[in-house]
């Protein structure tokens, strides 16, 4: 097998930089002051509910959209009022973008005929990228003879072929069903990793945002809530927005006071920017709530029970009527039924509060 | 270059073929009653013999000799009239230059108002609807001192007939409008022109070699009308003085019926002729972008 970084010569990726990017539409401020710094070869995952911004960042690096005020700068060079078939950046698109009027082949090689490449070099090239997603057998078939994920495939082996600086990612699995998306988005990364080209990744599905990216930044309004790592997005967020859209969250009533909460008894750090006394709401995860069996002493009462495969959640409901949702495995759900009674606690894992 | 080992996309290769070539389903729908298909019978002579009849009279006339006789004549006897050739010759040229300049002018016009501003789509469309709505006798007592000018101050060029392709693109825009709507519509256009651009495709390039080939079909169709159209006026051409085909027709009407009922006979077989072969090797909506497979297994 050749190494996909010898067809697509981008071994090394460039660094990208979003600075201060503002874009307004009529009323709506679609990109407040946004501003990412996107290291060579990072997968950078931009998450965030409808309407937050991030197609408009990602459309506006791709050259789509114009921004009002701002620079986006590649690999040093001010690309902010480059139009975009000069910017050479692969885009895949949501919708489905293969030209119907062309095979697969010509789709891949449709970027490489604009740039002059001899009719030999370009099927040579467009037949090495079809391979790298694993559809040299369909070349010659035409968009509407595959199915959707065969179209992103071909799409993202288009948009690679043309050896972009950047390639961008516009909820390209969105319209796929659960399974492919899957599979793809696996693809997709692995692809990501081997060619080593930084990649802005858009989506507003948390799950594929968390498995996908190096880092992951949360917007809302067009603002910037939080980027980070995975893990720390996840564990450690900086606001309320990213603590309640990333995840899920139990809302438990407590008692701040310098800088750890008592919730359900427990004496738990609380995250910086949290509020830090008074009456709180605790933003607590359901896999750091744990149940105990109670005998008649329960303190709360199971409601229902949920089976996720290797995992269960368990809906719980607190003397005052607060529901409560834990996540365990499924071998610790096992003397779990509705109508049981436990007694419930959290583990001492630093949480968001926000004002009660 | 190979696929990576361990990938599981090549074996989504095979079986999508097999799924195309499925049957499609009937349904119960598909079965008609007896009384539907006499109803549909009827249906189709009253409107054959509405299409047919007038047609039928024409060659019936046309083809009439001396003494009850049937004969020709009168098809041979039109390359004999120079002035109906001239019309015909000219009102072609109209043509050509009428669908040259509608989609020079409109196509462009409908990409970028789908691709850049879509809020002006309604607007561009009522602009195009316009001529609809606007009488004959209207657009000519505006227009003619515009053409007075031109026969003034351009010479040769501001008095040739085909300056009527000016007005003809004018009045063909409601129905060529139409048609590549419809054709833009069946495309997701503003994303096939993101790709392009993204993969290094300028606007020309963007509209030529991605969204033309894309709409085709309605190009075809919007340049038929235009030349239907264009083959078929006779009030501006009259009023503004310039002999097309339908004026000499006319004229010819007066000296010679039965050649005038031939050229018309003619110009109708040429019509249908040209859209025989149109909608026989224009190409049909197949590549639509329509997912007509289903997911292959992992």
């Amino acid at each position: 097998m050749t190494s996909p970084s010898s067809s697509t010569g981008t071994a090394h990726g460039v660094a990208v930089s979003f600075q201060e990017m503002h874009r307004w539409y009529g009323p709506v401020h679609a990109l407040d002051g946004l501003s990412i710094d996107i290291a060579p070869g990072e997968m950078i995952a931009l998450l965030g509910p409808s309407g937050c911004g991030k197609t408009t960042a990602l459309r506006a690096l791709g050259g789509l959209d114009e921004v009002d005020a701002g620079r986006i700068l590649v690999d040093g060079r001010d690309m902010t009022h480059v139009p975009a078939n000069k910017r050479n950046m692969g885009i895949v698109f949501q919708a489905y973008s293969l030209f119907p009027n062309m095979t697969a082949r010509d789709n891949v090689a449709y970027g490489l005929r604009l740039r002059g490449i001899g009719s030999a070099a370009r099927r040579k090239t467009a037949d090495e990228m079809l391979d790298l997603v694993g559809l040299g057998q369909q070349a010659s078939r035409y968009p509407h003879q595959m199915s959707g994920g065969q179209q992103q495939r071909v799409a993202l082996a288009r948009a690679l072929a043309i050896q972009p600086s950047v390639l961008l990612l516009d909820e390209p699995l969105s319209a796929l069903d659960a399974k492919v998306r899957r599979q793809l988005r696996e693809e997709i990364r692995r692809l990501q990793i081997m060619v080593g080209i930084t990649t802005l990744f858009v989506t507003h599905d948390q799950e594929e945002a968390l498995a996908m990216g190096d880092r992951v930044g949360v917007m809302s309004a067009g603002r910037l809530e939080q980027i980070a790592a995975p893990a720390e997005l996840y564990d450690r967020p900086r606001t309320r927005f990213v603590a309640e859209f990333v995840g899920l969250t139990n809302r438990i009533d407590g008692t701040a006071d310098g800088g750890v909460v008592r919730i359900l008894g427990t004496v738990v750090p609380l995250l910086e920017g949290s509020a830090q006394s008074g009456q709180v709401k605790a933003l607590v995860r359901p896999e750091n709530v744990r149940l105990a069996r109670a005998q008649d002493d329960g303190t709360a009462r199971v409601a229902a029970v949920s089976f996720l495969g290797s995992l269960c959640r368990a809906q719980v409901t607190l003397p005052d009527d607060t529901l409560v949702v834990a996540q365990m495995s499924a071998a610790e759900a096992s003397d779990l039924a509705p109508g049981t009674t436990v007694t419930v606690g959290v583990v001492p894992a630093p949480v968001f509060a926000v004002a009660d | 270059m190979t696929a990576p080992q361990g990938t599981s996309l090549g074996a989504a290769a095979p079986g999508g073929g097999a799924l195309l070539s499925q049957p499609r389903p009937r349904g119960r729908g598909r079965r008609r009653r007896p009384g539907q298909l006499v109803a549909r019978a009827i249906v189709l002579v009253v409107v054959l013999g509405y299409l047919v009849l007038p047609l039928f009279a024409m060659v019936e006339f046309s083809t009439r000799g001396d003494y009850g006789t049937r004969s020709l004549g009168s098809y041979e006897a039109i390359l004999s009239y120079p002035n109906l050739i001239d019309g015909i010759v000219t009102s072609l040229e109209i043509a050509v230059l009428t669908v040259l300049g509608m989609l020079i002018l409109l196509v462009p016009t409908m990409v970028w108002t789908v691709v850049r501003v879509p809020r002006m789509r309604r607007v561009v469309e009522f602009l195009c609807l316009l001529p609809l709505a606007i009488p004959a006798i209207v657009i000519v007592v505006g227009i003619g001192p515009i053409y007075q000018w031109m026969g003034q101050h351009l010479g040769a060029v501001g008095a040739s007939p085909l300056t009527l392709a000016l007005i003809d693109i004018i009045l063909v825009l409601p129905y060529a409008y139409r048609a590549i709507d419809a054709s833009l519509r069946s495309i997701d256009t503003a994303t096939l022109a993101d790709a392009a651009r993204s993969l290094g495709a300028g606007w020309p390039r963007t509209i030529l070699q991605v969204i033309v080939p894309n709409i085709r079909g309605g190009i075809l169709s919007a340049s038929v009308l235009a030349i239907a159209l264009v083959l078929g006026e006779y009030t501006i051409s009259s009023l503004l003085a310039f002999n097309t085909l339908q004026v000499v027709i006319y004229l010819l009407g007066k000296r010679d019926p039965f050649v005038s009922v031939a050229v018309s006979f003619a110009a109708l077989v040429f019509a249908f002729v040209l859209l025989f072969v149109i909608s026989r090797f224009a190409p049909g909506a197949v590549h639509r972008g329509q997912q007509t497979i289903e997911e292959p297994a992992a």
